[in-house]
Formats: C-alpha cells, structure tokens, sequence
C-alpha cells in the first residue's frame, strides 16, 4: 500500500524537521532579539557536525551524548563572538552585519575545507542502521534519538525563556530595547548571552545532525539558507514558529524529494520562502513588525 | 473662491483606535493654517493622510480642484503639496546642497539648473554657507531649515510643516517664523502647520484648528480659539474651564 | 562625456591616462600569464561595477547576482551552440533574459515591500532555484555541464570571440572602462540623485515626488543587464559552462568583494578593489604552490579575512582613503 510510504516518508521528515527547527531556533534568537543577520549560522552548525564527528571516531562518545558539552562550548564561542566583534556591529546598517558575517562564513567554510577535504564523511554509528518497527511504518532510531534530544533541548529553551529572570530579561530587550536599557538591565551581555544561546542550539543540533547526514563543509550555506527559510516560513521572533517551519520544510524536503526527484528538494524550499517573503513576511506565527 | 485645500469628514483607524474622526476644514490659496491640539490628538496622522502616506478610511481629500486620497506621497507631491517630518529626516551622507538638489530635480529636469536653483533655496532659509557640509554634521535648528528648504525645492503650492519649530529656541523660532511669513507673503505659499510652540502659532496663523481625540474641536482665528473652553479643557483640564 | 572630462582636476587627468596608457600597452609588456590575470582584474572590475550600482547607489542588496552572469553566458552560449549565432547578436538576447530575470525580482521585492536583508535572501533563493532548474535542463547540458566546441577554423573570429588571451584583455579592458563610464555618467544624472535620495531613506524620497519604485526597478534593470554582458564574456573566455559553477552564491559574493573592499558608491571604487584582491588572490595561490602547501581554500580564506576587517576597520571601503592621499577628489557622496 503506497499510503504507508508516504507515512515513512512524512514522519522521516518530521524528525528530521525537528533537528533542523533547533538549529533554526538558534537563529531565530539570535535575529529576534540581537537582530545580527547570522549568515554564518550553517557554517556554525557544520563545525559542530565535524566536533561531533572526530570525538565520535577518536574516542568512541556518541554524539547523543557529547551534544551537551559541544553546546556549552558553543555558548562560549557564542559569547566570545558577541563581545569582541559583533556587538560593534548592532546598530549598523544590515548590510554590514551581513558582509561581516559573510567574511566569516567563508573563513569557517574554507578552513574546514581545508582541514577535512571537500568529501563527505559519515559518522557510522553502530546502531545507524537500525529502526523502530511501529505497525507498517520504520523509523530509524538515529531520528528518533535526534528528535527527542532537539525537542529536549527546545523545551529547555522554553521554559528559560518563560520563567526564569534572565530568560525574561532577553525577551524584554527583543520587545524594547530603549525600554530595557532605562530600566537598567545590562543589555550588552545580555545581548552575550542570547548569542551564546543561539550558537549553543546551532552546537547541539550540529551534534545530532551527524547522527543522520554526514558531514561535509559543503553542508555550510545549504544548512544556512535552510534556518533562513526555515525562521522566515515560521515567523521571526517565535519560537514555536522556528519548530514549526523546521517541521514543515523538513517534511516537505522528504515528500519533493520523494515524489519529483532528490536534488530538486531544495527548489521547492527555494520557492515556498520566495513565495513566504512576497505575501506573508511575518511567516506563519510571527510576530507583525 | 475655491479653496486650494479641502479635506471632508475623513476618518482613519488603526486597528480598532480611531486615530482622526470625522475632520472637515478647508484651506484657502494664500493662507497660513495651524493645526493644534494636545499629543496624540490625531495631527500628524491627518498630516500623513493629506500627504499620501496613508488612505483615509472615510472621507475626502481635494487638492487644487483633484481628488487626492489614496495616492502615494510621491504622486501628491507632485501635485504641489511638499511636507516636513516630525523627525527630521535628512540624506545623512549627502551635503546640504545635494539634499536641496534631490527635492529641485522635481521640477528641474537638468541636474546644473536644479543646482542653481536649489542654491537659491538655500540662500533664503540662511543655509548657504553650509551647503557643502554633509548634512548629519548639522545642529538640529539647521536640520529643520535644511528639511524646510528640500521640501521648499520641489515648488509646493502647499506646504505641509510638521511641527517645525519643536527643539528650537525662542530666537531660531523667530528667525524660522519670519522666513515662513516673507514666503508666505512674497509667493502666495499656502502653509499649513502642526505645532505646539504657541508663540509661532499667534506670529503666523490666520486661522487654528484644534484637533482633540481625533475630532476637530474647534475652529477660527487665533484670539477666539485659544478662549474657546473646549480648546481649554482638552489642554488643561475640567478645572481650568470653570 | 566632455562634462566628465571637464569636471575632472589636471592632477586627475594625469592619473587618468597615465593608468589608461599603462593598460592598453599592458600585453607589449607581460607575460600570458600575467595578462590572463589582468583579464580576470578587469571582468571583476566590469561585474562589480554593475552590482555597485545597484548597491552603492540605489542601496539594494543584491546577494544573488550570478544570477545574471549565468543567464546571460547561458543565452550567448546556447545560441552560439546550438544556432551559431555569435556573442555580437547573442547579447542582446542575453542581456533581454536577465533583464527580464531582474525584473521580477524587482517587482516581487519592490511591490511586496520585501527590503534589506529579506530582499538579500530572496535575491538568493532566486539565484539558487535558478542555479538547480538548469542542473536539470538536459538541452543546457544540465549538471554535467554545456562546452563551447574548440574550432580551428574560426580563430581569428574576434566577433565571435574566438580568439587569444590578447583578444580577450581588450574586451575585459573596454568593459571596465564602459562601466566606470557608465557610472560617472549616472552618479551625476538625475536618476542617480533619485538612487541615492532612495537609498539614504525612501520615505523622504517619496515625500519629494520621488517614485522609489520605478527608480529601485531601473536600478535592478540597469545593473542585471550590465551583469549579463559579463556573462556572455564570461561564456566565450572560459567556453565551458556548469550550474554549479556559474550559479553558486560564492560567484555573487565574489563578484561583491571588489566594491566593497574598494568603496561602495563611488565611481573607482570597483576598480581599485579588483587591482587589489584579484592579484593578491592569485599571487596567494602561487605562493602556496612553489611552498608545496595543499591548500585548496586558501584564497577563499584570504578573501574572507579582507572581507571582515574591511567591514570592520575601514566600511567605505580603500578608494575614499586613497583619493585622499593621492590628493584627488570623488565628490562626498
């Protein structure tokens, strides 16, 4: 019965969607409330990939686990990044972030290039191949584990956000910038803190994104584009919207490339933010401007 | 004699707050029209449905016998209306001149003719001696003669000043007053102003329209309105009638 | 074009023919090599001239202009190929195609009010969509890639563009020259008082009876069409053509470091970023070779660096810096 591809097809791009809307979410933290254009988000994310990867084939640490330890080191870089370079670039024009973070994309992408070589290399995990049987429908247990470690971690985000005095903080800035500043919250490291949260989501789900694609530098812009497409289609500045334009383009990504052809799946992803740009910029649960 | 300006009964909301309600007025060819009223009165919203930037929900807008609402500000400026900004808006990166240039170029094709006459403007609101000066260098008094002569530039028949006067002290208000006023007197410039610096407001209206909550209020010359209770009463207060 | 010349010092002047003299007899003077280089400095002068005006004047962000390389070295090549009908007609047709290309990324941008960074990216996802319907177009030759035949008979065709490496640096030198041209002429003209007016702030722009979208249109018109002739140049040059290649966003973000190391808005700008990244580019590459380095990313990591501390350091780019050393005036823009 087609019906039961269709449905491996789908929940596939599910649970890829959810490792794909926590990279996203990062992005979308950083753009909503620092409002730095992270061109060089994907790139991040494929430097996380490689971590993953060497500490996976030298010591043997699935990344399942080690994507906590990346994350907090990503934060640090995140942190760092903010502090001495981006934060001269907040009020500037977009342009020049833009360019800036340009610059950098291709200083990560190349030096990966050169480090690890154009090829794509798997991660091979022992259970790799393995699936859960659940009625007519097989779902491999990497997906699995990676969806469950994205939501995780995106329900951690959640709920710091929500209640906790900082998390709160952040959102003020995001809301009013002028406002949070008169009311005397350090913005500058708070503006650190979002950063290194936002490049934190970009480490984890780089780690589960090796359980289930391999890595190659060459993943760098697509990935990039992909959590542009993604926060736009889902709506800037929301949380929930970035899970959920990663649970829409990971799902349509498996069903074009399934029903036309595989290397015409990022066309249709291409069209949808074209078409979201043009009639619908505040995305699908975004907040209007 | 048909007025050069007519706005009828327009209305604009925003989203469930009736920002203009029902505003009619009409202004002749030659006149100098203030419209005042306490912050938030609907003023500026007004100024930008005249001006193109928004379409009034209700109502008309004439201008110079044409109707005028729902076009864009680029269309009715090139009808004749020219207006200021709240906030002063300059091209940052450009000098003085250019920015006068940019608003001549309207009427002067030629880019040298637009120069010359842009320099012309420049020498009647007292800004020539800056004119090579990039125009983010400018003190704030200088900005807003700078926004009045690029508006100046395109040959407006009616000019829209957005409280121009806001900032200034009591001699650059003065100075700004008297260029307002020999325009007015020497070409026939129709001027229409939001403001809230009174001391201007007596020195060139003829006549005031007070807006409050979005509704005109009141309407006449000068020495009625400011003793009309209800101007009195949205300013100050209950108690300050009685 | 007497204007321009008349506008400019003597001290400019001198500069002027001095640089231009300097380049015409360039092939009496280096090697193959180095004039294959020099080529290359040129073609990035011309494309980053095209983008300059839409960026630097009318102050839209273009991430995607392979766009308008690819369609115009696709069109020349495939009616070349398929036709034989030269560069010299195919041109046409092929500045018409991206024109057309950029005019619905225009109106889709510009009516839609989709601006700055959003229109970046959807100036990127157009050139990627683009850049993978041709991976599949079997007649273009898809993925696999379209080659321009080698023909004996026809070397000597300079209308066809079948020619030497001199042939080819004195078409790259007379874009280059057209394009500064191009740009001085439209830095003082009426339209291009609009683009800056548009690009300092659209708002104010309006309110002085300016039509930001027309003039926004005719900046995206302008610059994709001047791009296009870039890339039927490009076609005939390098004769082999791939999606892949021609379509990347690193070939738009490559053809962009030139006005912005130079100086975004100014006339020169393009140029002297071209002279001084190209050559160090290239001489990189060399120096890593004799050195035995295998280094493939090396020059894009060197690019990449420039590119950061440009931004960072010095935002309106070398030429501003150095016109005031050299003592030469570009009008404060």
């Amino acid at each position: 019965m087609t019906w039961t591809i269709y449905l491996n097809v789908v929940i596939q791009g599910v649970l890829t969607g959810l490792v794909y809307g926590l990279m996203a979410l990062g992005l979308s933290v950083i753009f909503g409330v620092v409002r730095v254009v992270n061109f060089a988000h994907g790139e991040f994310a494929v430097v996380a990939m490689y971590v993953a990867f060497l500490l996976f084939r030298s010591l043997g640490l699935d990344p399942l686990v080690t994507m906590l330890p990346i994350a907090a080191l990503f934060f640090i870089v995140g942190f760092a990044l903010q502090t001495t370079l981006i934060n001269s670039f907040v009020g500037r024009p977009e342009h020049d972030q833009f360019i800036l973070l340009v610059g950098i994309a291709i200083i990560v992408l190349n030096s990966l290039l050169m480090i690890f070589g154009p090829d794509a290399q798997p991660a091979n995990l022992p259970y790799a191949f393995d699936s859960y049987a659940i009625g007519p429908v097989f779902i491999d247990k990497v997906r699995v584990y990676s969806a469950v470690a994205a939501l995780a971690i995106a329900s951690g985000l959640f709920a710091f956000f929500r209640y906790t005095a900082t998390g709160t903080a952040i959102r003020a800035c995001a809301d009013n910038l002028t406002g949070a500043a008169v009311v005397g919250l350090d913005v500058k490291r708070l503006y650190a803190i979002t950063f290194g949260i936002g490049l934190a989501c970009v480490g984890a789900a780089g780690a589960l994104m090796v359980t289930i694609a391999d890595a190659a530098p060459s993943l760098g812009p697509a990935y990039t584009l992909l959590a542009f497409i993604i926060v736009i289609v889902g709506g800037l500045g929301s949380m929930a919207g970035a899970l959920v334009g990663g649970l829409l383009i990971g799902v349509s990504e498996a069903l074009s490339g399934f029903l036309i052809e595989p290397s015409m799946k990022s066309m249709f992803s291409f069209a949808l933010l074209i078409a979201v740009l043009v009639l619908r910029p505040h995305g699908l649960l975004g907040r209007r401007a | 004699m048909t007025p050069l300006l007519s706005v009828a009964g327009v209305c604009k909301r925003f989203r469930g707050l009736l920002a203009v309600d029902r505003v009619s007025f009409d202004v002749a060819s030659g006149e100098i029209l203030a419209v005042i009223g306490p912050n938030g009165a609907g003023k500026t919203t007004l100024f930008n449905m005249i001006a193109g930037v928004f379409t009034p929900d209700d109502g008309t807008i004439r201008f110079d016998g044409e109707q005028i609402d729902g076009l864009g500000p680029d269309a009715v400026c090139r009808r004749g209306i020219g207006r200021t900004f709240q906030i002063v808006r300059p091209f940052p990166t450009l000098s003085v001149e250019d920015n006068v240039v940019v608003g001549a170029l309207l009427r002067h094709h030629d880019v040298a003719s637009a120069r010359r006459y842009a320099v012309s403007v420049l020498e009647r609101l007292d800004l020539i001696d800056k004119r090579a000066q990039p125009a983010a260098a400018l003190t704030l008094p200088d900005r807003k003669r700078l926004e009045v002569a690029r508006a100046l530039a395109t040959d407006p028949k009616l000019l829209l000043l957005d409280e121009v006067m806001a900032g200034l002290r009591p001699t650059e208000c003065d100075r700004m007053v008297a260029i307002l006023s020999a325009l007015n007197r020497e070409s026939g410039l129709t001027i229409v102003l939001i403001e809230h610096v009174m001391r201007a407001v007596m020195a060139l209206a003829r006549r005031i329209v007070v807006l409050h909550h979005g509704a005109a209020i009141a309407e006449g010359p000068p020495e009625v309105v400011v003793r009309d209770p209800a101007v009195i009463h949205s300013y100050l207060g209950a108690e300050a009638v009685g | 074009m007497i204007e321009l010349w008349r506008g400019l010092g003597s001290r400019e002047r001198g500069l002027l023919i001095g640089f231009l003299v300097a380049l015409v007899a360039a092939p009496l003077a280096v090697d193959r090599y180095l004039l294959s280089v020099l080529t290359l400095i040129l073609y990035f002068a011309y494309v980053g001239q095209a983008w300059n005006l839409m960026m630097g004047f009318a102050g839209q962000l273009s991430l995607g202009h392979a766009l308008y390389v690819g369609l115009g070295a696709y069109v020349a090549a495939l009616l070349w190929f398929y036709f034989g009908i030269g560069p010299w007609l195919g041109v046409f047709a092929a500045v018409a195609v991206a024109m057309a290309a950029g005019a619905i990324v225009g109106w889709l941008g510009f009516r839609f009010g989709v601006e700055g960074v959003y229109f970046a990216l959807l100036t990127i996802a157009a050139a990627e969509f683009t850049r993978i319907a041709f991976d599949h177009l079997g007649f273009a030759g898809g993925s696999g890639g379209l080659f321009l035949p080698y023909e004996e008979r026809r070397l000597g065709e300079w209308w066809n563009l079948r020619g030497g490496q001199v042939l080819f640096y004195y078409l790259a030198l007379i874009l280059a020259v057209g394009g500064v041209i191009v740009a001085a002429r439209l830095a003082r003209s009426r339209l291009g008082y609009h683009w800056l007016a548009v690009r300092e702030d659209e708002p104010a722009a309006r309110s002085l009876g300016i039509d930001a979208f027309r003039a926004k249109m005719t900046a995206v018109l302008v610059s994709s069409g001047m791009t296009a002739v870039g890339g039927v140049f490009y076609a005939f040059y390098n004769n082999n053509l791939f999606p892949g290649q021609v379509f990347d966003i690193g070939r738009s973000i490559e053809l962009l470091l030139g006005p912005i190391v130079g100086g975004l808005g100014t006339v020169f700008g393009p140029v002297v970023g071209a002279f001084i990244l190209t050559p160090l580019g290239e001489s990189l590459i060399v120096l890593t070779q004799k050195l035995g380095i295998d280094a493939p990313g090396v020059k894009a990591i060197f690019y990449g660096l420039i590119l950061v501390v440009i931004i960072y350091l010095r935002p309106s780019g070398v030429w501003p810096w150095l016109a005031r050393i050299l003592g030469v005036a570009e009008r404060a823009r």
